[in-house]
């Protein structure tokens, strides 16, 4: 190939092309901004117009209480970006052991296989909220040398427990994705069946679940919340509980929900990002 | 086709290119990797937006965009280098799909067509068959059936033999032989010199984007003029 020639210059009927173009694609940004703009329009003028607006108004969207619990809501929002990321890191480690041993071959990992399905299929059943409730009482009255007692501890514990499996299954189906003439391959050039998953089929494995994995981290990110039901780990839907609890006003709760968007909205988009970066053309592209 | 222009970022693919095809052709196109002959074909296909120049086909200039690609696809068939067969669907399946989807053809009626241009190519036995399960010509013989079935008027065919095994290129291009002499219009890309020379109305070499020669095989491939042509002859022969 040669360099670009840079005497080129478009003929009038390339020009007039590129400005049809413009013009249907100014035409089509505009329809979809005035269309946009009307739904959204309709929607608030039901909203506000219906009868009960007014005591919504105020149970809900008080301003003053808003500022007076949104300092101990951000601090309990803070509890929970650390529940997300300790549980998060310790999910990957889970259920990425649970994604191999299932993905083993040979009759020898019977065993493994058969735990790790026996894994998956149990807390993948459990509803999360169930987990939480069994281990986060039933797990400090264990008094099991060694572990902590605390319902942080217990609470984290069930996140993991529960989303290892359904990381697991992400991580499986990317490990299965890899098609076996790269398992071939590596082993031809003498890479043992650990080195090979090591080198060749993870990182490639990896490569194609991340974008599902960050939408199982945005999950998580809500799913922390959960772990208020406990009573004694204050994270920003307790916190909210105890403000509303102060006067029965439930604008705290709006105003844990406006923090909860702000927190995964930014990782929304980076995976929409890194799915672009990966070659999904327009995959959740805004435009 | 006239002053067809296609870059890449900096990278000029195609840098003016003008030919024509007429009913009942076949224009073989001939260069070595990277010289844009897989682009052009792209170009004529809408796969591709040109940058500059137009493309008119049945006297309609398809370079527009105010033209409906889709339908001016429905009308051309492609043929990919590595067949591109629907994995999920059987090898009827394949065929069937534009003609029951694109131009409304009833289940029945498409099946019926469907089987008889596998009989065509010689596969009907093969009908319930998955593309997986054939070998590399046939798959790309049921791609051929795939893309003749809607009666195109023009034939696309990138590189359709070079994925192929030498001992299945031959019934590959015994069907395109079989075709062009049944008057089906082609652009077809290859390294088949031999193939080149039995079938194409005209020749043209493509080097750089650009057309250095082109003429009857006896010229281009006989008696080439330019010096690029003969190097890049006396390479393919080597």
């Amino acid at each position: 190939m040669r360099p670009a020639v840079t005497d080129w210059q478009p003929s009038a009927i390339q020009l007039e092309r590129e400005s049809y173009r413009r013009r249907q694609a100014a035409r089509s940004t505009a329809i979809a901004a005035a269309s946009t703009a009307l739904v959204l329009g309709v929607v608030g003028v039901l909203v506000v117009s219906s009868p009960g607006w007014e005591r919504v108004h105020e149970t809900y969207f008080d301003w003053d209480k808003a500022v007076d619990s949104f300092p101990a809501v951000l601090a309990g929002l803070w509890m929970n970006v650390k529940i997300m990321v300790v549980s998060a890191i310790a999910i990957v480690v889970v259920s990425l052991t649970i994604a191999v041993m299932r993905t083993t071959r040979g009759p020898i990992a019977f065993p493994l296989r058969l735990l790790g399905t026996v894994y998956v299929d149990v807390f993948r059943g459990l509803p999360l909220l169930l987990v939480i409730f069994l281990l986060g009482f039933g797990g400090p009255a264990l008094d099991l040398s060694g572990l902590p007692r605390s319902a942080l501890f217990w609470g984290c514990a069930s996140l993991v427990l529960s989303y290892s499996a359904y990381v697991a299954e992400v991580f499986r189906a990317g490990i299965e994705s890899v098609h076996q003439s790269q398992r071939l391959a590596g082993r031809a050039l003498g890479l043992t069946y650990a080195q090979t998953l090591r080198h060749v089929v993870l990182p490639q494995a990896w490569r194609r679940v991340l974008p599902a994995l960050m939408n199982d981290l945005v999950s998580l990110q809500k799913d922390s919340g959960l772990i208020a039901v406990l009573g004694t780990v204050i994270d920003a839907i307790r916190a909210a509980q105890i403000e509303t609890a102060k006067d029965f006003n439930y604008t705290p709760y709006v105003v844990a929900g406006f923090l909860f968007i702000c927190l995964t909205v930014p990782m929304a988009r980076l995976t929409d990002w890194y799915a672009r970066k990966q070659g999904f053309a327009g995959a959740g592209s805004l435009m | 086709m006239s002053g067809v222009r296609k870059a890449f970022g900096s990278n000029v693919v195609l840098d003016g290119v003008d030919f024509t095809v007429n009913r009942g052709e076949c224009v073989v196109l001939i260069g070595a990797s990277g010289s844009g002959k897989s682009t052009l074909l792209r170009c004529a296909n809408l796969l591709e937006t040109v940058d500059d120049g137009v493309i008119t086909f049945e006297g309609e200039d398809i370079t527009d965009p105010r033209v409906n690609g889709d339908e001016v696809r429905s009308r051309m068939g492609l043929v990919f280098q590595s067949y591109n067969l629907f994995p999920h669907l059987t090898v009827l399946g394949n065929v069937t799909l534009a003609l029951r989807k694109v131009h409304g053809v009833a289940a029945a009626e498409a099946e019926q067509r469907g089987l008889a241009m596998l009989d065509r190519v010689g596969l009907a036995e093969k009908a319930r068959a998955r593309p997986d399960d054939l070998s590399g010509g046939q798959q790309q013989r049921v791609a051929i059936a795939r893309a003749l079935v809607t009666n195109p008027r023009l034939m696309l065919l990138d590189e359709v033999t070079s994925a192929l095994d030498p001992e299945l290129v031959g019934e590959v291009l015994d069907l395109l032989s079989d075709l062009k002499s049944e008057g089906v219009t082609m652009v077809l890309n290859t390294h088949e010199m031999g193939f080149a020379r039995d079938v194409a109305d005209t020749v043209c070499f493509l080097h750089d984007g650009v057309i250095h020669e082109s003429g009857t095989p006896a010229q281009v491939i006989g008696d080439p003029q330019q010096e690029r042509t003969r190097a890049f002859l006396s390479r393919i022969r080597a």
